[in-house]
């Protein structure tokens, strides 16, 4: 294990506000990012049941323009992007020829001819690629990457609108879930302010300039106005275990560039009327012939164990039949859950299975998710 | 971080203190704050033997697992069973909540241990400060 600052590693415009409230960083993706600010549990806890604050500028954005773009998106992602109005937001992906991801994406809608698509940290480079690649002999339209032109913070939790209220005139009470607007934040204009985040709970996140100062100080006002709400600046930690909970998929653990749509339960995001998309056929195909012999379930620890990342799953009759994706203790949910990769038939709730664990068979059965779902207001 | 003087510690970051034959071993302050918040600890049973440097157990935290050095040889006298379901006192305080008893076989082997001074400086250097 190492705290110390590795110079490759690259940083947000708020490292040294994290370094100097002591957070402990991790490498993640090539970010040096923290992954602990307050203690996970208290983190995870602060997100459900007041409000917290991430610093995801790690994120990137890739922005297309042009008469070409509403066909570029189509072309480049499995959603429908001509349903979207302006200031509307959708989750989608971006497939290879074969149907297995090149990353999941929230497409934002920003005006006709303008759209803004939010990618992964750690496949921020292939993805940028792999968009001049597809849109190259497409016509009219125009790619721009601005992943290191905005600070993003997620601002998440119950009191996440209480919060953010206080920073901005905006009246964020219309603003709907996958909605998002532009206004005044702590005295800057023209803030995309987005009800969007990776958490399971209701939240906004906010793209503003990513300068140091700007950053740190529009970081302080958020941690500020939460205050009375009690509010934690949040680690990846907690992101990871929130995001768990909500059986949100992670790159490179339940989607990859080996799972496809089907096996990860993304197809109702595939929208097969609207059009040619990369990997379509390859998807086609895989509906043609049966769907998919693999898919994704959320376990449920029986035993006392915790089923982790790459941990394999066995039948009860000592098959090995799949692997954990991601699995943690659930802080709020106090129990020990998992996302797993298992065959068709094995996947109906309460299939007893059961996942070894240093050696040892440990039994999980087979849940619904998501394992957390947010109170109905 | 505290690491008594009165400890010798290993660099897998587990501490013993010897009382004659008795050893009463945890983990160090370092290892429970690097670790996070722990959520459970896996041990061995009573009349198991363990030995130095190899695994007795282990614990986990939310995000992470750490598997459990035994810094001495001998035969585990006393597991604290209590941490199976508080395991977060050893967040609270590492120095003072203890895993195992251990009958000590060879008090020689701690010597081989380091000193409090020792570990602090070898937790330095791995950490880089």
């Amino acid at each position: 294990m190492s705290t110390s600052s590795t110079p490759e590693l690259r940083k947000t415009a708020l490292n040294a506000v994290h370094r100097a409230a002591k957070a402990k960083m991790v490498d993640f993706g090539g970010w040096d990012m923290p992954v602990d600010c307050c203690g996970l549990t208290a983190e995870h806890m602060a997100v459900r049941t007041a409000v917290g604050v991430f610093d995801v500028s790690h994120m990137g954005d890739i922005q297309l323009r042009g008469p070409g773009s509403l066909a570029a998106v189509q072309k480049l992602c499995i959603n429908d992007a001509s349903k979207l109005q302006a200031g509307q937001a959708q989750y989608s992906a971006m497939l290879y020829p074969n149907g297995t991801f090149v990353d999941d994406v929230v497409v934002h809608k920003l005006s006709d001819n303008d759209y803004l698509i939010v990618i992964n940290a750690g496949t921020r480079e292939k993805d940028v690629q792999w968009v001049r690649q597809v849109i190259g002999g497409m016509p009219s339209v125009h790619m721009n990457d601005f992943s290191d032109y905005y600070t993003q913070l997620a601002i998440q939790g119950p009191f996440a609108q209480r919060t953010l209220q206080k920073l901005t005139p905006v009246d964020l009470g219309p603003i709907k879930n996958y909605w998002f607007t532009w206004g005044q934040v702590a005295g800057l204009h023209n803030v995309m302010i987005a009800r969007t985040g990776y958490t399971g709970e209701d939240g906004f996140e906010i793209y503003i300039p990513s300068d140091e100062p700007t950053s740190a100080r529009v970081w302080n006002e958020v941690l500020e106005a939460g205050k009375e709400f009690g509010i934690l600046p949040c680690g990846l930690g907690a992101r990871n275990t929130l995001r768990l909970e909500a059986a949100m998929a992670l790159y490179g653990h339940e989607i990859s560039d080996s799972i496809n749509v089907f096996e990860a339960g993304l197809g109702r995001y595939a929208k097969f009327d609207k059009g040619d998309f990369v990997g379509r056929d390859a998807l086609v195909k895989v509906q043609e012939e049966g769907g998919p012999k693999r898919k994704l379930v959320g376990l449920e620890m029986i035993e006392r164990g915790i089923g982790r990342d790459g941990y394999p799953v066995f039948s009860l009759e000592g098959q090995r039949i799949g692997e954990i994706t991601s699995g943690s203790p659930a802080p709020f949910l106090k129990k020990n859950i998992a996302l797993a990769y298992v065959p068709v038939e094995s996947s109906e709730v309460d299939t007893e299975v059961a996942v070894e664990i240093r050696g040892q068979k440990v039994k999980a059965k087979v849940v619904p998710t998501p394992f957390y779902k947010r109170p109905k207001k | 971080m505290s690491y008594p003087a009165d400890y010798k510690y290993t660099k897998e970051h587990e501490w013993i203190s010897v009382d004659g034959s008795k050893g009463t071993v945890g983990i160090t302050d370092y290892a429970q704050s690097s670790l996070g918040d722990i959520v459970f600890v896996d041990l061995p049973k009573v009349g198991d033997p363990v030995k130095a440097g190899e695994i007795f157990g282990s614990v986990e935290s939310v995000k992470a697992v750490s598997d459990l050095y035994s810094p001495v040889t001998g035969t585990v006298a006393e597991v604290n069973e209590a941490l199976k379901d508080a395991p977060e006192k050893i967040n609270a305080d590492a120095n003072a909540t203890w895993m195992l008893k251990v009958d000590v076989s060879d008090a020689a082997e701690l010597n081989g241990l380091l000193s409090a001074a020792d570990y602090e400086k070898f937790v330095s250097e791995e950490t880089g400060h």
